[in-house]
């Protein structure tokens, strides 16, 4: 039995993908705020990649400062909205909260922060000025995590900013990518709109800058270029049928997701192909969305997959089944995807084989690929000097995060292979300042 | 099964636990209702002319998530007619013959303290409570703690009361007074039977921040209330054991102040009371709590072996002494259970910042403080804050062999007589250099 009944509408929809993270009210984050604990040197802040000082925002929470506890929060982080509602907290900040060492569930940091997020940004609450122009402008490519933390950054150091976006939206990932139920299209996009009022940075949307030329045009109009533009569509698994209607890449399918909601097409049975985080993602969605079954096929053991234990979670509550130590050898079918051809496999002296002969079928509808996502080679070719390094992510100086091509710096997804969005804005951040260091030779 | 029942100055009563003088009971229904729900004893709100009352009445302080720890009213007597409250009282007696139902009372006069006393034994009532306390509005009229503030005309007055009553006498007393055993002996002189304390404590319970208005706020105006709930507790359980422990008092006490469970009940009774009354927690929950109350009072009678109320009354008094005859050569000192630690490092920032410099952190790599015991002055402010139960236990260090208290040493001329006398107690504590506080220099 499917967990879920097929969404018609966009009511059902949000019924379905209902916020994992809903926003707390008045009450709800006076309780929770009270609970926390102030602890000295806390962990939490450790173990935030931004740094934010949660005990401070809790505790301006728990005295009806909601406003001075945003600005805490954003003073750290400028996807401070997005980041209580998006980031694994589990392994991040409430992973760390000492409550969990006495069996004591963690304070909610994330569902607090975006209370008092929410809050700033529903009353448009200024705290940003940005200095007056320095008369140096910086270019940055992709309009994510990465790029709009960036631009606000760069702009309290007085440079213009103008922003190339390739799609239609801003803020990457976290409205192409991100499930459904931890962030809503609206909310990603209040932020956004909230930041470029404040800081007043500028997008151009529509806007890939991919060939040699875009590049070489860039450079001679700006004074250093940052580049955040993420990870790119999924990569091939090189297996026959991988062409066949209906088999499809995970990031692919989640994007369609995020923009057509209930109106994106779903089989009736879904194989998604991978073990990560975007796995458990496009597996939980499939779910959502009706499927009647959605089979997770991993390569190698539950114990070795990628995902948080909490996202492996998820799906199953989803109604999501799984199969291990499996590899696809062929998608199957006359134009459209039929089933999928596995082999099993197993780990001889860590080595990962694949046994001969153990070829069998799983019949299925539609194939979600989620075996991760290519990472932009044909565009950074086009920039002069840029290493790499030894997984093929760009390269760049762990504190300036300066390319090996001087007016290039970059954060991101591009240069970890994929992380989340709080890594994205904490390094786009230093990133800033690194380009505010080359161009006026000043440190921050 | 130990014994509830008490006889209080007379006045008996299934159990020791009384509403207080207040809203809870203002009237009939509600004294009945709580007495059905067990309560063994009501002091009907103070009865007199009747007054008009403002709205709003109350403010309260809230901590964090709790609500009302401290509550405060600008409430005065009673608004009813003295006859509605007499036909009530009888019909209660009627009801409920066993239980206390003692008569609250505040008037002006010698002519009207004896009209309202006779007024109130016609009806039934058990006992009277001469409510001199009420720090807002009556004392303005020369009522209330303006008379529970002059030990004299309190005397005077429990005088007139006497002359007529045929029933015990207990004398509320205000709080709101330097020293409480001066009311107290003065009652005691005038003829009381009892007394009760403590009322309300003048207070301010918070400030409208817009409006520049303290709550509770009567049409843009305040004024000062009466201060009541768990935040009073503390100081109406020392003013019930100095007035328990006054050899010139020595009369039975009614404890109140910020009773809500029956730990409560319990710490009163140990330190002196005989009965207890109970007002905010009611306005709180309601005459449920009662429930918890009783079972749980009872079980502590049992495992320590109390018989009857009259066993506990005052056990805890001979422990509590004058400063001056404590051992001072009792040494205890902090300890960490490492296992239970959850590394908050709030005992850590609390002795750093607000004590003695003895907990340090960043030992072994873990966020578990340690204890630097030569620092340790065994204050306790580490075990006070952190927030696992007995994680910090103190530990006895001294042998207690040697028992020498501040007396013993003034005596023996052992004390710190001058201003850099080696005797100072602190003259071995390792005070940090100031200049380590500066982290930049
Ligand atoms: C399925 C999925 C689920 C995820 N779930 C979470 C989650 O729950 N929580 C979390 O914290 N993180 C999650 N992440 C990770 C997170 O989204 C990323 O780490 C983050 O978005 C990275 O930010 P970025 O700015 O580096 O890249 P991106 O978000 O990818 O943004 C890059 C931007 O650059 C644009 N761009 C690309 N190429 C060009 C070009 N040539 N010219 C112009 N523009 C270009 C893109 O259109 C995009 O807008 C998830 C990722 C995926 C794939
Ligand atoms: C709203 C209100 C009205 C009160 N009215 C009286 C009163 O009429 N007579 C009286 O003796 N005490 C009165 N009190 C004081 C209570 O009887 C009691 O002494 C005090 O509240 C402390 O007990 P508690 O902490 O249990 O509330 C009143 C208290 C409150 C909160
Ligand atoms: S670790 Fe938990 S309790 Fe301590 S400050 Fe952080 S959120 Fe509060
Ligand atoms: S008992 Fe007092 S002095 Fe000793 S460690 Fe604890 S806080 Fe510091
Ligand atoms: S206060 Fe208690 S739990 Fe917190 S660090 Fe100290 S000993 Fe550990």
């Amino acid at each position: 039995m499917p967990e879920y009944k097929k969404p018609e509408t966009k009511q059902e929809f949000d019924t379905n993908f209902q916020q994992i993270k809903p926003l707390m009210n008045e009450t709800e984050a006076y309780y929770e705020s009270s609970r926390c604990l102030f602890c000295y040197d806390a962990p939490c802040v450790k173990a935030c990649p931004t740094g934010i000082d949660i005990p401070l925002f809790i505790k301006q929470i728990n005295t009806g400062n909601p406003l001075g506890s945003a600005k805490t929060i954003y003073d750290s982080n400028y996807f401070g909205f997005a980041c209580g509602k998006v980031c694994p907290t589990e392994v991040l900040c409430e992973g760390s909260c000492v409550y969990n060492l006495q069996n004591v569930k963690p304070i909610e940091i994330g569902r607090l922060q975006s209370y008092a997020t929410a809050s700033a940004i529903g009353k448009d609450k200024i705290y940003f000025q940005p200095t007056e122009n320095n008369g140096k402008k910086v270019a940055v490519i992709g309009a994510g995590p990465a790029g709009i933390s960036c631009a606000c950054e760069l702009r309290m150091y007085g440079y213009e900013v103008d922003i190339f976006e390739g799609k239609e939206n801003p803020s990457g990932l976290t409205i192409y990518g991100i499930a459904p139920y931890k962030i809503t299209n609206e909310e990603v996009l209040s932020e956004i709109d909230y930041l470029q009022k404040q800081f007043g940075f500028r997008i151009s949307y529509n806007s890939r800058i991919e060939s040699k030329e875009d590049f070489k045009k860039i450079e001679k109009s700006f004074n250093a270029i940052f580049i955040g533009i993420g990870l790119g569509i999924t990569g091939r698994l090189k297996i026959q049928g991988e062409e066949l209607q209906n088999c499809i890449g995970a990031v692919e399918f989640i994007s369609e997701l995020r923009m057509n909601h209930h109106k994106t097409h779903v089989g009736k049975h879904v194989i998604v192909l991978g073990g990560g985080n975007t796995a458990m993602d496009a597996a939980s969605e499939s779910a959502r969305m009706g499927a009647e079954k959605v089979l997770l096929a991993y390569r190698r053991s539950k114990e070795e997959m990628k995902a948080y234990g909490f996202e492996y979670e998820l799906a199953k509550n989803a109604g999501v089944e799984s199969i291990f130590n499996v590899s696809p050898v062929e998608i199957i079918g006359k134009n459209i995807t039929e089933g999928v051809k596995f082999a099993r496999t197993k780990i001889v002296n860590g080595v990962f084989e694949i046994i001969p002969d153990s070829e069998f079928v799983l019949k299925c509808d539609m194939v979600i690929k989620a075996t991760g996502q290519t990472k932009h080679k044909e565009v950074l070719l086009n920039i002069d000097h840029l290493e790499f390094d030894k997984k093929g992510n760009l390269a760049v100086n762990p504190s300036t995060f300066q390319t090996s091509n001087p007016h290039y710096f970059s954060a991101g997804d591009i240069i970890s292979g994929g992380q989340e969005v709080v890594n994205a804005v904490a390094d786009a951040k230093k990133a800033a300042k690194g380009i505010h260091k080359f161009l006026s030779g000043q440190s921050v | 099964m130990p014994d509830l029942s008490v006889n209080f100055a007379g006045i008996k009563s299934p159990n020791p636990f009384w509403l207080a003088s207040a809203p809870p009971t203002n009237s009939g229904y509600q004294v009945m209702k709580a007495f059905e729900a067990g309560w063994g004893g009501a002091v009907w709100k103070t009865l007199g002319v009747p007054i008009v009352n403002v709205s709003s009445r109350y403010g309260s302080v809230n901590y964090r998530d709790s609500r009302m720890i401290g509550f405060n009213n600008i409430e005065l007597i009673t608004d009813r007619p003295l006859k509605d409250n007499l036909k009530e009282i009888e019909e209660v007696k009627k009801y409920f013959p066993e239980h206390a139902v003692i008569t609250s009372l505040m008037v002006e006069s010698r002519k009207e303290w004896h009209q309202i006393v006779k007024d109130a034994e016609n009806a039934g009532a058990d006992g009277h409570e001469l409510n001199f306390g009420c720090p807002h509005g009556m004392c303005e009229r020369g009522m209330g703690s303006a008379v529970g503030q002059e030990p004299e005309v309190l005397k005077i007055i429990v005088g007139w009361v006497k002359e007529v009553a045929t029933k015990p006498v207990i004398v509320k007393l205000t709080p709101n007074i330097s020293d409480i055993t001066e009311p107290a002996i003065a009652a005691k002189q005038g003829g009381a039977d009892a007394i009760s304390l403590i009322n309300t404590i003048q207070s301010i319970v918070g400030v409208d921040l817009d409006n520049f208005v303290p709550y509770p706020v009567v049409d843009g105006n305040s004024t000062n209330g009466g201060y009541c709930g768990p935040a009073v507790k503390p100081i109406a359980l020392n003013m019930v054991k100095n007035c328990a422990q006054h050899p010139e008092v020595s009369l039975p006490v009614s404890g109140i102040g910020g009773i809500e469970n029956w730990r409560d009940a319990v710490e009163y009774i140990l330190l002196g009371a005989a009965t207890v009354q109970v007002c905010t927690a009611v306005m709180h929950y309601g005459f449920g709590i009662i429930r918890e109350i009783i079972p749980g009072f009872e079980s502590y009678m049992t495992s320590k072996g109390f018989k009857s109320v009259s066993d506990m009354t005052g056990r805890a008094l001979p422990n509590v002494t004058n400063w001056e005859n404590l051992n001072l050569d009792y040494k205890i000192i902090a300890e960490i259970n490492k296992d239970k630690c959850i590394g908050c490092q709030l005992c850590y920032i609390a002795c750093e910042d607000g004590a003695h410099q003895a907990i340090g952190v960043g030992q072994n790599g873990t966020r578990v403080p340690f204890i630097i015991e030569e620092n340790c002055v065994g204050c306790n402010l580490c075990s006070l804050v952190c927030p696992v139960e007995n994680c910090i236990t103190m530990v006895r260090k001294d042998d207690g062999k040697k028992i020498e208290s501040w007396k013993d040493r003034t005596k023996s001329g052992r004390i710190p007589t001058t201003f850099n006398d080696p005797l100072a107690g602190g003259i071995h504590h390792k005070v940090p250099e100031p200049q380590k506080a500066l982290k930049s220099k």
